[in-house]
């Protein structure tokens, strides 16, 4: 770790916050309805797509009617982008005329991308025409993080409101997400990263003659080298902001073109975690009390902070087992030192493991780095962020639904602790609120552990497996881990593109977005009908600072109890027989 | 039985302080009784009702069945280590049946003890419900509900009923551990009498009002039993957390058996994980320690009820007990002492202190109410008056009547000193009065009279002949210390509303006297019900006391009701819970035994969720040892060998239940602190400790069975 280092993290972390309130304000009078400035821009549209979809958006609806809104309006794209990858071939926008995607990677990619994992099986510029990037992928990045968000806002209701049966219009909210949010700070973003050298093209790929000539495995001299290009820097603000993590190319935000400066590199870092941040502050003031969000995002932040400096450290201290003399990884001013493979000279060691740390945290899975080529405790960092059910920032939207529920268990066991039946918000939390948030924190390390069991298990699982020890375990692991929590962010060195890790993946996406969704729905309909309950001297303030550090105990010790063991197979094991 | 009740009974005479240090007696015979019972809820069937605890029974049979396979010589692990495991993992069953035995073996003493009182008696069913109507004798379990049967003295009454006629003593020893005998008559408040006591002089004519079997005292039996235990709602949903945390465990076990046959592949060295280690960590994991103390919380919840002589008809009621806000408190017996006392002599103009003291005592000595008496009290203790007897002084007593509204005393001539006709009452009568003789009622005796009112006091006026003596000022005297319990309570959140059919003026100055947040002065019964669902509307939850059958719809209403014992029928039936005691203050405590209900389930949960840790660090090692000897590093309790690392943690698992049955039996200690105060003591006792203690703990354990050479 460097002074500089510590101080880049300081000001990522600082303008995040600084950010917080100003954007989460803004979303909370977007969800609640209100004028905002952007309603002469968009406003006419809105309406439109309303008149036209037959959405009245005045009604409101129940838990059920909004959880089968989102289920149906889900289904619907994820049919859409497995229609669109199976007939590219056909279809305009192909100039490099790739063909029609295999079944089992079509089924994966769709999931992948309306359940805002963007888990990618497929290498973006060898597989997917210009049209299915665009109007498959990109498009469910607008709409997938809408639901999420959409959902949220739905949940908020529920927690907001007293006595009551409705939590409001999943269409509306959803519409209104895009609009409003997603859109506007894609388009500003996307002219942000042109600016800096992003591409965004429908011009075919370039083919440049190579200033030094090579050979190619089977011996013929290769003198060109072709350069994939495209409409990039469009999906690449979206698939930050909306935390959906798909590169428009294989390596992702370690491309040149997806990511070419510094600047590029912390304005991407930023959209990750930017709204995920600041609709703690919406959360806030729309259940009539900032300090509830507030409370929440310090618990994120802690936790965040924390295991960025966890990975950075692991990250500069690099490999022990490296003779010192023939690879030097002390940090100078001239050598970024420490673990280097895998990792970006322009980023070095700190913006790549706050990058690593960021994405997993937040389900966003975009990388500027190769996770695969991580200390092993920099790679048990990633994967602790997301096994803790991706509610440190998490998706937009479904991380702060799931922190939320965490809040729910917290104050259930705090409740208990000070001898009164437990409220949040004016909330009594029962045994159906209960059975709902068990279920929700249940359903997650079940898919995950249940999926790499089999899949170092079966023949078909084992083959993919390229690294020897406890490091191809991990492989296996993060690949579960990643697609059950739908972060979407590749470990690497798995062949992930075969028919048993595309089906099993798919059952893991599908399971940690849809199946969550309807308890989490569920949990908000029952908490609606209840009656307030006034707050008294008796009733535990959920905003100070000693609930902020229980919030936290109750998320590491869910989290961490579960999957200690399988980690202890994986990086523990390799950390260990790496320093000993 | 009745010795039993009534050292209950002194226990509730003490201060609470006393009570809740006072350790829980129990008797070898309970203990050997609930080591027996351990073993007979080992029946899958009724183990099957705890999720946590039937996975360690499952796990149990389990590894006795890899021991018996060990013993034939072709187990995964040394028989001796698997029959260890094995041992310790029924120990750790029994240790939670034991406590949940020991905690039912209290009621089932106080159950047995009742059921003796309820012995098949005879009743004298009377054909007409009056007294002198001819009867038939049949068995008291013939009797169904209305009809009307005859009590004599030294009988025992069969079943629970209304007086409809008669007065008689009556000895309820057999459910109140009181045994001076209460009256009972027909018509008002003590009406009710209940099955199983005794009546000791004159005879009753009673109306049936339960039927057999569902009478009080059968009731009590089958609560005291928990025949009827229930899981009350926040049982529910913790029990709903602990089977979720459960099946995670379960998984995340299961799980690991493939994970580590491939770790063998991909190491190239060691043995897959056993079974056996796979159920150790398995029980480890899941909250035993909460699991298996649930019951035993639940239970000994409704015994410290029992204890302090309130009889609860539904676990439900003890648990919202915890989260009252809002208590309805009675302001005569519950905030002030029963009755009004003189304080203080205000003379009228030109007359002495002493005059006033003297002709108020002359006025008061035959007066037997409690305030004549605590006149006559004042003036000896203020004015060295010695009490007189009113046939020494030849005086004649004239009583309150309703038409003069006054009180006081003739006295004769005797030659010395002149006739004096000395009378008491309420200031507008006695004006009246003294103006009809002629009399002035001065101006600066009338400012007294409203300062009083406005000071929360009575007035009353003296007057001898027709002049005015002065005013005595009549006090509500509020309890002793009542004031800091209230305090106490507002820490705690709660609201505490006094009722009183005072008028406001003087509602107004007791309530600031005493600290109560809230008054309802003039209340009627449907004032009461009004208030009640008024803060229910608003998200409160009202407790209340109550006797009288004018009580019973508020009672009904509010949330947790205590009715006393001397009661109405009606007024017990309305109630959740029934005070044996008849003690309004009891509703402080009963709230303060719910609220410790609470966090001792909540305490414990923590600390078994905390201890995992520990047990992670001391069977990863171990568990993984010929795998990855390099995790070896984890063992940083620096236990002797893989198989005394998942001994120690299992034998530690068994062990802290046991060490913990005291706690649960006996409740976290109550505190009436802010609950962010309270979570923050908890969390560093139990959280933190929990975190710390199972380190000590397995580490000791190890180096004892290390050293004895078991390992």
């Amino acid at each position: 770790m460097t002074a500089n280092g510590l101080l880049q993290l300081a000001f990522f972390l600082g303008a995040i916050i600084l950010l917080t309130k100003p954007l989460g304000a803004y979303m909370a009078r977007v969800y609640q309805g209100e004028r905002t400035f952007m309603d002469p821009v968009v406003g006419w549209l809105e309406r439109l797509i309303y008149r036209l979809s037959g959405v009245n958006p005045a009604e409101e609806m129940d838990w059920k009617a909004n959880a089968a809104s989102m289920l149906l309006f889900n289904f619907l794209g994820l049919i859409v982008v497995y229609a669109l990858e199976r007939v590219q071939q056909l279809l305009p926008l192909n100039p490099v005329g790739l063909g029609a995607v295999a079944s089992d990677t079509s089924f994966n990619t769709a999931v992948s991308f309306a359940s805002n994992t963007n888990w990618q099986a497929y290498g973006g510029e060898t597989t997917m025409s210009y049209l299915t990037q665009m109007a498959g992928l990109t498009v469910q990045n607008f709409v997938s993080a809408a639901s999420g968000m959409a959902v949220l806002t739905l949940f908020i209701r529920g927690l907001a409101r007293h006595s009551a049966e409705t939590l409001g219009n999943f269409w509306v909210d959803m519409t209104r997400s895009v609009l409003y949010i997603l859109l506007p700070l894609s388009i500003v973003l996307s002219l942000v990263l042109v600016s800096q050298g992003v591409v965004q093209t429908f011009s075919p790929s370039v083919s440049v003659p190579l200033l030094e000539q090579t050979t190619d495995a089977s011996g013929a001299n290769v003198t060109q080298q072709v350069i994939a290009v495209g409409p990039a820097a469009s999906q690449i603000a979206i698939k930050q902001l909306g935390t959906n993590g798909g590169g428009f190319f294989n390596v992702n935000s370690a491309h040149p073109f997806e990511n070419p400066t510094p600047l590029t590199d912390v304005l991407e870092m930023l959209s990750i975690l930017l709204i995920a941040a600041a609709l703690c502050y919406t959360f806030g003031k729309m259940v009539g009390d900032t300090r509830q969000g507030w409370s929440v995002l310090a618990a994120m932040m802690i936790v965040l902070l924390v295991f960025t400096c966890w990975a950075y450290e692991a990250e500069s201290n690099g490999n022990p087992k490296f003779p010192s003399p023939a690879v030097d990884q002390t940090t100078t001013s001239l050598n970024p030192g420490g673990n280097m493979e895998g990792k970006e000279v322009r980023f070095g060691i700190v913006n790549s493991a706050a990058w690593a740390v960021a994405t997993t945290a937040a389900s966003n899975g975009s990388v500027n780095a190769m996770h695969d080529s991580f200390t092993p405790m920099g790679g048990l960092v990633t994967l602790v962020m997301m096994q803790l059910g991706e509610v440190i920032f998490g998706g937009v939207g479904s991380g702060l639904y799931g922190m939320l529920v965490f809040v729910i268990v917290a104050v259930f066991v705090a409740g208990l602790l000070v001898g009164r039946t437990p409220e949040y918000l004016g909330h009594k939390i029962e045994a159906y609120e209960m059975k709902m948030a068990s279920i929700l924190i249940l359903i997650m390390p079940l898919t995950v552990l249940g999926l790499t069991a089999l899949g170092v298990i079966l023949d078909a699982g084992k083959a993919g497996i390229a690294n020897p020890g406890p490091h191809g375990f991990t492989e296996v692991l993060y690949a579960f881990t990643s697609q059950g929590n739908n972060n979407g962010s590749a470990f690497g060195g798995i062949g992930a593109n075969t028919p048993f890790y595309n089906l099993t993946g798919s059952i893991a996406m599908l399971i940690s977005r849809y199946w969550l969704v309807v308890p989490t729905l569920a949990l908000a309909g029952s908490v609606v009908k209840k009656k307030l309950v006034p707050v008294s001297e008796g009733t535990l303030p959920t905003h100070t600072p000693l609930f902020v550090f229980w919030l936290i105990a109750v998320v590491l010790i869910v989290g961490a109890l579960n999957f200690l063991p399988a980690l202890a197979l994986g990086p523990i094991a390799e950390h260990f027989m790496m320093v000993h | 039985m009745v010795n039993e009740l009534q050292a209950g009974k002194q226990v509730v005479g003490s201060t609470s302080d006393q009570l809740k240090n006072r350790p829980i007696a129990l008797t070898g015979e309970m203990v050997r009784r609930a080591v027996g019972d351990a073993f007979v809820k080992l029946n899958p069937r009724s183990m099957a009702r705890n999720p946590v605890m039937f996975v360690v029974e499952v796990g149990s049979a389990l590894t006795t069945a890899l021991w018996i396979q060990a013993l034939w010589g072709t187990g995964e692990a040394p028989a001796w280590y698997i029959g260890g495991v094995s041992l310790w993992l029924w120990f750790t069953v029994l240790f939670a049946n034991f406590s949940e035995a020991l905690a039912e073996g209290r009621g089932k003493a106080q159950a047995d003890a009742l059921r003796r009182a309820r012995k098949d008696i005879v009743a004298k069913r009377l054909n007409a419900p009056r007294h002198g109507s001819p009867f038939e004798i049949v068995a008291s379990s013939a009797l169904r509900k209305g009809d009307v049967f005859l009590v004599e003295v030294g009988e025992v009454i069969s079943a629970d009923g209304e007086v409809i006629e008669g007065v008689a003593s009556v000895d309820e020893s057999a459910i109140t551990g009181e045994s001076a005998p209460v009256i009972r008559e027909s018509g008002g408040d003590r009406s009710a009498v209940t099955g199983g006591t005794r009546v000791l002089s004159d005879w009753l004519v009673i109306r049936l009002t339960a039927e057999p079997g569902g009478g009080f005292l059968d009731r009590m039996i089958k609560l005291i039993e928990g025949a009827k235990r229930q899981k009350t709602p926040n049982e529910i949903a913790l029990n709903i957390l602990l089977a979720a945390f459960t099946i995670i465990f379960l998984v995340v076990c299961a799980t690991l058996l493939p994970f580590s046959i491939f770790s063998v592949a991909a190491a190239g060295q060691g043995t897959p994980i056993t079974m056996t280690v796979l159920v150790a960590l398995l029980v480890c994991l899941i909250p035993t320690t909460i699991g298996g103390l649930l019951s035993a919380i639940g239970i000994a919840g409704m015994d410290r009820m029992i204890r302090h002589n309130v009889i609860a008809t539904s676990g439900r009621a003890i648990e919202a007990a915890g989260d009252v806000d809002v208590l309805l408190l009675d302001k005569t017996g519950t905030i002030t002492l029963g009755n009004r006392m003189a304080t203080e002599f205000t003379p009228a103009p030109g007359i002495s202190k002493e005059r006033l003291a003297d002709g108020s005592q002359l006025a008061s000595l035959a007066d037997e109410t409690p305030e004549g008496r605590s006149i006559v009290v004042l003036a000896k203790e203020k004015y060295g008056l010695r009490g007189r007897e009113i046939h020494e002084i030849s005086a004649q007593f004239v009583a309150f009547s309703a038409q003069t509204r006054m009180s006081g005393v003739d006295i004769q001539s005797d030659g010395t000193s002149a006739q004096r006709i000395i009378r008491k009452g309420a200031a507008d009568s006695m004006r009246a009065y003294v103006e009809r003789l002629g009399g002035v009622y001065p101006a600066a005796v009338q400012q007294t009279v409203q300062d009083v009112g406005r000071a929360g006091a009575t007035p009353l006026v003296v007057v001898e002949n027709k002049e005015v003596l002065g005013v005595i000022h009549l006090k509500d005297i509020v309890k002793g210390g009542i004031k800091e319990r209230f305090a106490h309570l507002r820490r705690m959140g709660i609201k505490t509303v006094m009722i009183t059919g005072d008028n406001p003026l003087t509602a107004t100055a007791i309530a600031a006297e005493s600290g109560v947040d809230d008054f309802l002065a003039e209340a009627t019964p449907e004032d009461k019900l009004k208030l009640i669902r008024e803060y229910q509307r608003g998200g409160r939850l009202v407790a209340m006391t109550g006797d009288g059958t004018n009580d019973a719809p508020a009672l009904a209403q509010a949330d947790v009701a205590v009715a006393m014992n001397t009661g109405t029928q009606s007024a017990r039936e309305a109630a959740n819970m029934i005070d044996l005691d008849s003690n309004p203050t009891k509703l402080l405590e009963i709230v303060e035994i719910g609220k410790q209900l609470l966090m001792t389930r909540g305490t414990l949960t923590t600390f078994s969720i905390a201890n995992d840790v520990a047990k992670y660090f001391a069977i990863i090692p171990a568990a993984f040892a010929t795998t990855y000897p390099a995790l070896n590093a984890l063992n940083i309790m620096g236990l002797a060998t893989p198989q005394s690392a998942i001994l120690s943690a299992v034998i530690f698992n068994a062990l802290i239940i046991v060490a913990l049955i005291p706690l649960a039996l006996k409740g976290v200690k109550y505190r009436p602190v802010s609950a962010v105060e309270l979570l923050r003591r908890h969390l560093l006792i139990y959280g933190v400790g929990g975190l710390i203690a199972p380190f000590v703990g397995i580490k000791l354990i190890d180096l004892f069975i290390h050293a004895i050479g078991l390992v």
